[in-house]
Formats: C-alpha cells, sequence, structure tokens
C-alpha cells in the first residue's frame, strides 16, 4: 500500500469512528476477526451486557408482552451472515462460555437476543453509517431484534460519503429482490418531550469494530 | 385536524393552545434548539446550493411525471412487487383493505406514514374489523389518545411524560412512572408481541426510484425495519410526489432531510427495498409487496404553474420549526393533517377548502418558512394564493372588498387619512372597514397603545425640506434618489422620513418624492385582494418612471421588499408592465442598505453619544431582502453601544393585517419580542419598519417601559457630526 492511500484510508476511517461517536456508537479497532469474536463474547459476558431478561421486561407489562419475555432462557448471539468456518470459530467461543451462537432460525427468537453480530458492507465516513446488504431474513433480523449489536468494518470498506457508496448500492438494487440498510448509531427516539433514548425498537447499542485490512 | 366554522371559531381554538402553559414551554425550547441543531448540522454543507440542486431536479420531474411512474412500475413488477394506482384517499384506502382481504390479514402494523394519515387509512381498516397498530412511539401514543399528529415529524411533541405515563398505565393495566427511559421501553416491549403477530406492515415510503423500481425509507426508530421484515404482507403507500429518477436524486434528498429535520446528520436507519426479498412467515418464503400509489390532488398540483412547486416538499416539517405562530399554537392549529407552512397549502388540495381557508389566513408573512424550505418553496406567497383563490371561490368579506374599493383610489385612501387625524378613534364596529384601513385602529388591540395620525403628512413636509437644504446641497448630487414613504410613514411616522432626508441631504443626495405615489399594496395582498393589488402597483410604477433616479429608497422594510420581490411577479402577465415592473424593482433599497452600502457611511460620520442599543430585525429585511449587517454596523458606526438580543431575527407579531386578524397571536409574539429587549439592558431599542416601531413602541407603552423606540434613521440622524 502506498503511503497516500494510508494516508487516505486513516483520514476516512478517523471522520468515520468520529462521526459515528457522535451517535453513541462504540468503535473500536480490531486486528482480526478473532479478536471480533472475542470482543462479541465478552461483551455477552460482561456484566449487565447479556442477561436473561431482555431490557423492558422488568418494566411493568400487559400480560401478552409479558409472556413474550419468557421466551428466553439463554444467552443467545446471533450471528447468520458469517462463512461456515467464522461461524465456527465464533460458535466455540460461545459454547465455552455457555452461551447459545445461532446461524438462522431467528424467528424462533423474537422475544429478543442479546447480540447480533454481522460483517458490513461498506461504511460512510460523512455521517458514520454501516451499509449492510441484507436479503436475507435471518441477516435482517439479527440486527433488529438483538439488544446490542456488533458489526465489523474493513477500513478499506469506508468510502467519503453516500455519492461514492452510490455505484456498489445501484448494483445491490439491480440483483432483486434486495433489502440494503443504512445503520447509524442505536436505535433512537426523541418522541416523548424531545427526550433522546435509545433502543426503542432496534438495539440499545451499536458497536463497531474496526477490522484492519 | 380543522372543524372550526369560522374565523371566530377558530380563534377560540387557538386560545386554548395559546392557555396550554406545557405545550407553549415545549415549543418554544424546540424552537431555540432547533435552530443550533440544525445550523451544526449544516456546518460543513453549501445549504443554498443543495436546496437549489433540490428545486431543479424535483421541478426536472414534473414534466415527465407519468412517464417516471411507468419506469417504476415496471422496475417494481419485475422484482415481483404489485403496483396499484390510487386517483383518490377512498381509492387508496380500499385497495389496501382489499389486499387484507385476499391476504387474509386479520393484525396490521404500521410505522409512520403522514400519506395513510392524509387518507384516514386507520379508519377504512378498522371499519373492516382489522387491529391496527402504529408502531412508530409517537404515532402509537396518539392513535392511543385518538389523535392527528401535532407534528410532522415530532406527532407527540404536545403531550408530557405524565400524560403519557397515564395513557399507558391504562394500556397495560399497570402503574407506570413519569420516567421517560421507562416509558420507551414499556413500548418496545409492548409493541413487539404486536410485530410477533402482525400479518401485514404497512408503511410510507421517502423515495420511490425509478431506475430500480426501489423504495427508501427513512427512519429513527427501527420500527419500519420490523414492519417490513415480519409480517408476510408489506404494503407501501406514498405519494406520487415521492418519485426521483435515481439514486442520485435520492440521496441527495437524503442529504437535506435529516439534517433540516431534527438536526441529525442522518437518521438511525434508511431502509432501502428493491422487489419481494425473502419472508420465512410466507408459504413460499417470498414476502408478498404492494406499491398504493397515491393522487389524490398532486396531478392536479403537478399542473399548476404555480403550484407544482409544492413536489419539491420532502416533508421535513421544518417550516412548522421555524414558524412563530406554529411555536404558539401547535400543530392542532396550525394544519389539518399536514402540519406547518405547507400543510397550509396541502390541506387545501388534499382536504378541500374548507379545511383550508380560516388556516391560510393564519400565516404572518415573516418568510422564515421560505427561508428555510429544503426544496426553496416560496411558502407564504402559495399560503396567500390559496387565500386568494378561496376568496374568489366563496366570496370576499366585505372588510376585504372595502379596502380593496378604497386602496385603489389614492386620493380617497389619502383624504381617509387625512380626515382620520381629526377622529383619531375607531370609526365602525365589528366588521368596520375602518379597522382594516392604516391598520391603526382595531378593537381587541389593548396590548398595544395605538399611534395617532400625525399633523401633516411627510408628503406635505417635503416641499419646505427641499427649499431648507437646496443651497446646501452644493451644486453637483453624489447620487439621485427617489422616496417611497409607505402610507405608515408618510401619514402617521413622517419624522422619521424627514430623519433620513436630512441624513441623506448631509451627503449630497438629490432627492424627490412622487406625489402620486400611494400604499405599496402589501396590505391588499395579504388580505387576499389580489386584483386590487396589481391596481396599485401599476399606480406606484407609473408614479416612479419619469423619476431620472438611481434608487428608489423606502425607509420601511415590508414595502421594500413588496416593491422588489413582488411587483414583477404580480405584473409578470402583463406585456405592457413586466418590464417596466423589473426596471423599478431593481432600483428599490432599504435604508440602511442604502446608507451603508451606496453612501459608505462609516463611523467618521456621526459623533457617538454611547448609549446602549439594540435592534429588532423585520422579517422583510432579514429574510426578505437579506439584509442582515448593514443596520448592525450603521449603529455600532454611529458610536452606540450596541447590544444583539436573542432571536433578533424573529418576528415582532405585526403582521400588518395579521395583528388585526389574530390579536392574541400577536400580542404573545410580542411578549417574547420585548423580553428579549429588555433582556439587553438598552436604552434605545431601533429597527428599519414602521410596521415594527407601531408594534414595538405600543407595547413598550403599555408596559410602562421607558425604552425608547426609534427608526434607525431616526438614530443616526441624531448622531450625525454636521447639522442640517
Amino acid at each position: 500500500m502506498t503511503e497516500t492511500v494510508t494516508t487516505r484510508y486513516d483520514h476516512l476511517a478517523t471522520r468515520f469512528a468520529e462521526k459515528a461517536r457522535a451517535v453513541s456508537a462504540i468503535v473500536e479497532p480490531v486486528a482480526d476477526l478473532d479478536a471480533a469474536f472475542a470482543y462479541c463474547v465478552d461483551l455477552c459476558g460482561r456484566q449487565g451486557a447479556c442477561r436473561i431478561t431482555v431490557s423492558g421486561c422488568d418494566e411493568s407489562l400487559s400480560p401478552p408482552a409479558d409472556s413474550l419475555c419468557d421466551h428466553k432462557h439463554d444467552k443467545i448471539v446471533a450471528a447468520p451472515g458469517l462463512a461456515p468456518d467464522q461461524f465456527a470459530a465464533l460458535a466455540a467461543r460461545c459454547t465455552d462460555q455457555g452461551m447459545a451462537c445461532l446461524r438462522s432460525g431467528m424467528r424462533a427468537h423474537l422475544a429478543g437476543v442479546d447480540i447480533g453480530f454481522t460483517l458490513a458492507e461498506m461504511g460512510i465516513a460523512e455521517t458514520g453509517t454501516l451499509v449492510i446488504n441484507c436479503p436475507d431474513e435471518d441477516l435482517r433480523l439479527a440486527t433488529m431484534l438483538s439488544e446490542y449489536h456488533v458489526c465489523v468494518l474493513r477500513r478499506s470498506t469506508i468510502v467519503e460519503d453516500a455519492f461514492a457508496a452510490e455505484g456498489q448500492l445501484l448494483k445491490y438494487m439491480r440483483k432483486t429482490p434486495d433489502y440494503t440498510a443504512f445503520i447509524t448509531g442505536a436505535s433512537r427516539t426523541a418522541d416523548i418531550e424531545r427526550v433522546l433514548a435509545l433502543g426503542v425498537h432496534g438495539p440499545l447499542e451499536l458497536h463497531i469494530l474496526l477490522l484492519e485490512d | 385536524m380543522q372543524d372550526a366554522k369560522n374565523l371566530k371559531e377558530y380563534r377560540k381554538e387557538m386560545q386554548e393552545s395559546l392557555d396550554n402553559t406545557f405545550l407553549r414551554q415545549t415549543l418554544d425550547t424546540f424552537a431555540v434548539a432547533y435552530r443550533a441543531g440544525r445550523a451544526k448540522a449544516f456546518a460543513e454543507i453549501d445549504v443554498g446550493g443543495l436546496v437549489a440542486e433540490i428545486a431543479a431536479a424535483k421541478d426536472g420531474v414534473l414534466p415527465r411525471l407519468m412517464e417516471l411512474y411507468d419506469q417504476f412500475r415496471r422496475n417494481a413488477e419485475a422484482a415481483g412487487v404489485k403496483v396499484h394506482f390510487a386517483r383518490d384517499a377512498d381509492e387508496a384506502n380500499a385497495i389496501i383493505a382489499g389486499i387484507a382481504q385476499e391476504t387474509g390479514s386479520k393484525k396490521i402494523v404500521k410505522s409512520k406514514s403522514m400519506t395513510a394519515e392524509e387518507t384516514l387509512l386507520n379508519h377504512t381498516l378498522e371499519d373492516h374489523g382489522l387491529e391496527v397498530t402504529e408502531t412508530d412511539l409517537g404515532e402509537w401514543i396518539i392513535q392511543l389518545r385518538h389523535e392527528g399528529p401535532s407534528h410532522m415529524v415530532m406527532p407527540a411533541i404536545h403531550l408530557s411524560r405524565y400524560q403519557i405515563g397515564d395513557l399507558f398505565s391504562d394500556v397495560t393495566g399497570a402503574h407506570q412512572e413519569p420516567d421517560i427511559e421507562k416509558l420507551v421501553k414499556v413500548a418496545r416491549r409492548e409493541l413487539r408481541s404486536k410485530f410477533a403477530e402482525a400479518d401485514m406492515g404497512v408503511t410510507g415510503a421517502n423515495f420511490a426510484i425509478a431506475e430500480t423500481g426501489t423504495i427508501g425509507l427513512v427512519t429513527n426508530e427501527g420500527n419500519a425495519r420490523l414492519v417490513t421484515t415480519l409480517p408476510r404482507v408489506h404494503v407501501a403507500l406514498l405519494g406520487i410526489d415521492k418519485l426521483v429518477p435515481s439514486l442520485t436524486d435520492a440521496l441527495r434528498i437524503l442529504k437535506v432531510l435529516p439534517r433540516n429535520a431534527t438536526g441529525q446528520h442522518i437518521t438511525s436507519y434508511v431502509t432501502w427495498i428493491t422487489g419481494a426479498n425473502e419472508c420465512a412467515a410466507a408459504s413460499d418464503r417470498k414476502k408478498e409487496i404492494h406499491f398504493v400509489i397515491l393522487d389524490n390532488g398532486r396531478l392536479e398540483m403537478a399542473r399548476d404553474p404555480l403550484f407544482s412547486q409544492v413536489f419539491r416538499c420532502v416533508r421535513c416539517g421544518a417550516c412548522a420549526n421555524v414558524c412563530p405562530v406554529y411555536r404558539l399554537v401547535g400543530g392542532h392549529k396550525m394544519g389539518h393533517i399536514y402540519i406547518g407552512a405547507i400543510g397550509l397549502i396541502l390541506t387545501y388540495f388534499f382536504h378541500g377548502p374548507d379545511k383550508a381557508k380560516n388556516l391560510v389566513q393564519n400565516c404572518i408573512n415573516c418568510e422564515a418558512c421560505k427561508d428555510i424550505c429544503a426544496g426553496g418553496i416560496d411558502l407564504p406567497r402559495l399560503i396567500k394564493q390559496i387565500h386568494v383563490r378561496i376568496q374568489d371561490q366563496q366570496g370576499h368579506p366585505l372588510p376585504s372588498l372595502l379596502l380593496g374599493q378604497v386602496m385603489k383610489n389614492r386620493k380617497l385612501f389619502h383624504t381617509l387619512l387625512r380626515t382620520a387625524k381629526w377622529a383619531q378613534r375607531p370609526v365602525a364596529g365589528d366588521d368596520g372597514f375602518m379597522r382594516h384601513l392604516p391598520m391603526m385602529f382595531f378593537k381587541d388591540h389593548d396590548f398595544k397603545a395605538l399611534p395617532a395620525v400625525a399633523d401633516q403628512p411627510f408628503r406635505d413636509r417635503f416641499p419646505g425640506l427641499q427649499q431648507e437644504t437646496a443651497q446646501r446641497q452644493g451644486p453637483v448630487p453624489r447620487v439621485k434618489a427617489a422616496l417611497f414613504s409607505g402610507c405608515v410613514q408618510d401619514f402617521v411616522y413622517p419624522e422619521q422620513m424627514e430623519a433620513a432626508y436630512r441624513l441623506f441631504a448631509d451627503h449630497r443626495v438629490a432627492m424627490s418624492f412622487p406625489m402620486a405615489q400611494s400604499c405599496c399594496g402589501l396590505p391588499l395582498q395579504m388580505m387576499g385582494e389580489a386584483k386590487t393589488s396589481r391596481e396599485v402597483a401599476i399606480q406606484n410604477i407609473r408614479a416612479f418612471e419619469r423619476e431620472n433616479v438611481d434608487y428608489v429608497v423606502t425607509l420601511c422594510a415590508s414595502c421594500a421588499s413588496h416593491l422588489k420581490h413582488n411587483y414583477p411577479v404580480l405584473l409578470g402577465d402583463d406585456p405592457g408592465m413586466q418590464a417596466k415592473a423589473r426596471a423599478f424593482a431593481a432600483k428599490v433599497i432599504d435604508f440602511s442598505s442604502f446608507a451603508h452600502d451606496v453612501l459608505g457611511l462609516k463611523a467618521a460620520d456621526f459623533a457617538g453619544d454611547g448609549k446602549a442599543a439594540t435592534f429588532h430585525a423585520p422579517c422583510h429585511l432579514c429574510r426578505g431582502l437579506g439584509v442582515h449587517d448593514a443596520p448592525r454596523a450603521l449603529l455600532r458606526d454611529a458610536g452606540l453601544d450596541y447590544r444583539e438580543a436573542d432571536e433578533s431575527e424573529v418576528c415582532c407579531g405585526f403582521g400588518g393585517t395579521f395583528s388585526a386578524k389574530f390579536p392574541e397571536l400577536s400580542a404573545e409574539l410580542l411578549r417574547k419580542k420585548l423580553d428579549h429587549v429588555e433582556a439587553t439592558g438598552a436604552g434605545l431599542l431601533l429597527t428599519d419598519c414602521p410596521g415594527c416601531i407601531m408594534q414595538l413602541r405600543g407595547g413598550l407603552k403599555k408596559r410602562g417601559s421607558d425604552i425608547v423606540v426609534q427608526h434607525t434613521a431616526e438614530a443616526l440622524a441624531a448622531r450625525k457630526k454636521t447639522t442640517l
């Protein structure tokens, strides 16, 4: 890699991280995928991060909402988008720690899973946005139903702005059917008194692991 | 929802909002925070350029709208989507109810859609025995309360955590604390079970991209992703105005939409859906997707030479965020279903003149919405134009007609003003036209003291001033200017004109005052009297056309903005007048720009006294003419201790005839303005518009304040070095 290219990557990664952090994402560098798996399992194992009850289930709920809370019995990591060998490596780490690791069948876990682990296709520096191509339903659900979303982003895939991603986006859209998501920070709302609250329907936290490549 | 039968009922409804302390406080905080947040979000961006690009792209779509629709439909259908076209709200609702029936759907989850609010879709679906749950937090809250949204982006902004806590206690059957964090989590769990059970999901769409058949959804909570993923059927209802040719167009709008709406660089989620995606809940693992494209008045709008610009609206809601009237009364009173300035316009096209007739009068014409619009839509002008259309269709109210009759006859108008000097009292009762004349004599105006008509109007003083200064001006003038006084400065505040005259004369300006000039016509425009407004414009242009001058100077920002920007438009289709109107408009300049930019007045020209002074920026000066620095620089140069007041560019509440129609709102805007002025500790309040002066002076006198209000010209003339 030439020096100018390296500088440009650094600039984009720095800007990406700054913008993502500004919307409450947690951004950490990782050396390789294995380090990302370790981060994920460590996050789930940490006090409070993975709990048997998902958020909201401690509140006073109506009977139907409360009964959905009973469906979750384990600490669960969902990683539907991984290649078989990648999944095996993550699953081994999870099993070690007594956690379940899912590759499919997300609909059986509508109550929620603790961590959704995904790989982003691209990052957009201008807004700290992850681009995830997810026509696969399980992959989509892993990013929606998880309490925490952990996403690995290769530094080399970060582009300046959405317009720079346009060619790639069009490729996705032309390979129908397609479902492509821009994800920036955690799920948020300000619908009550304009007070910001995170995790209204989607993940409460977004962890972005910047992978050196 | 607008159910007021007449203006009186509408005013009563607004009083209820004015009395709602929580609402008032919330909207005040929001208005201030929004401005700061938006400025930060646009810090690295050329907003004007971006807005112009969006406007041009949207305008370019209009001639080939149906062609784009066909392209979008072909691409969407090729990817497995069924596309429907609905002519009106009823047809759209029937199509969607039909889809629910055919697919055996019983339970429906929805993500936020203003278009579904527009068609009142939920009512139809519920009438068909379907269970409909809104899943956007704010929308769910107002659904549970059986209310409409009070803001396009923040539908429940009018409610407090206490009200929502009580509501959720009812819904869950368990006590809920008024803790926002906890209430959000309760909604998360309650709605999660709704997602799990739903057969059909209904969304709107922010974009429909013709080149790929893709729809784009811009959201923060993540509910739209669940709505489009979990149920086996997905229906998207969208207006045909959401069509864009390419992804580039969508990304361009995406760059401005969240920034203008909430000051976010981008929302948490942007979802791009192309075709029938995988869905494990469907028998063939393919989701059944329907796009319902709605006309409902949009195609009529697209064909209209003036109103087609409404297609540029990206539904960001910013026009409400900056509207001083919205800030006072909230969305339920400042719209029917769509809120804010754009809401007043859309209500007319989507819901008819009866719903719009009171609303369109509730525009103070401060141009804050036009200034902030992501599509560069001339919102105040369109609102006025709808007022004109409704009056032309339903008849003009008597005062408005009489005003028109009087104003188009300058001699009659001026005689009445001179007569008023002897009367000095309201002439007529409830709807007497005198109340609407020079905006001096109104009932319900006890919030401000009203000025008296001057003993001698400026037009009578002018010849004397000419004689007095002729010898001292020197043989060769630097600049030739004709003065346009406007009615208020001619007949009520001639001393302001005189001050400017003396200041200009010192700097060798040769001045003329064409006696055939009359009211600029803006009050007629505000009253929806388009025809007389044109006639008055022609009279004024004729009055000035023989003057061989470089500039037409006016001390009234509203007159200046009207002469400069509206005359060429008003007479744009008059072959005999259009060129003259443009030539006249090009010469028009406001007082401060003339003194600062043309005459180049500077500190050496003044002997200042260091008096503490502040400035109120008239709407038509700062936004209408884009003048911000000139008056402030002049005040500093004049040796005053200049202090900038908070919200100095927010309307004072005068708005010409607005203050007569809605005195309660005018009084509130004035109260805020004067609070900010008093907080500066300045003893001198300066501004560049006689209407604002009337409002500010009247309000301060009523408060018993000793702050002196003057026109900038008076403050400068009093501190000029040479004496004439």
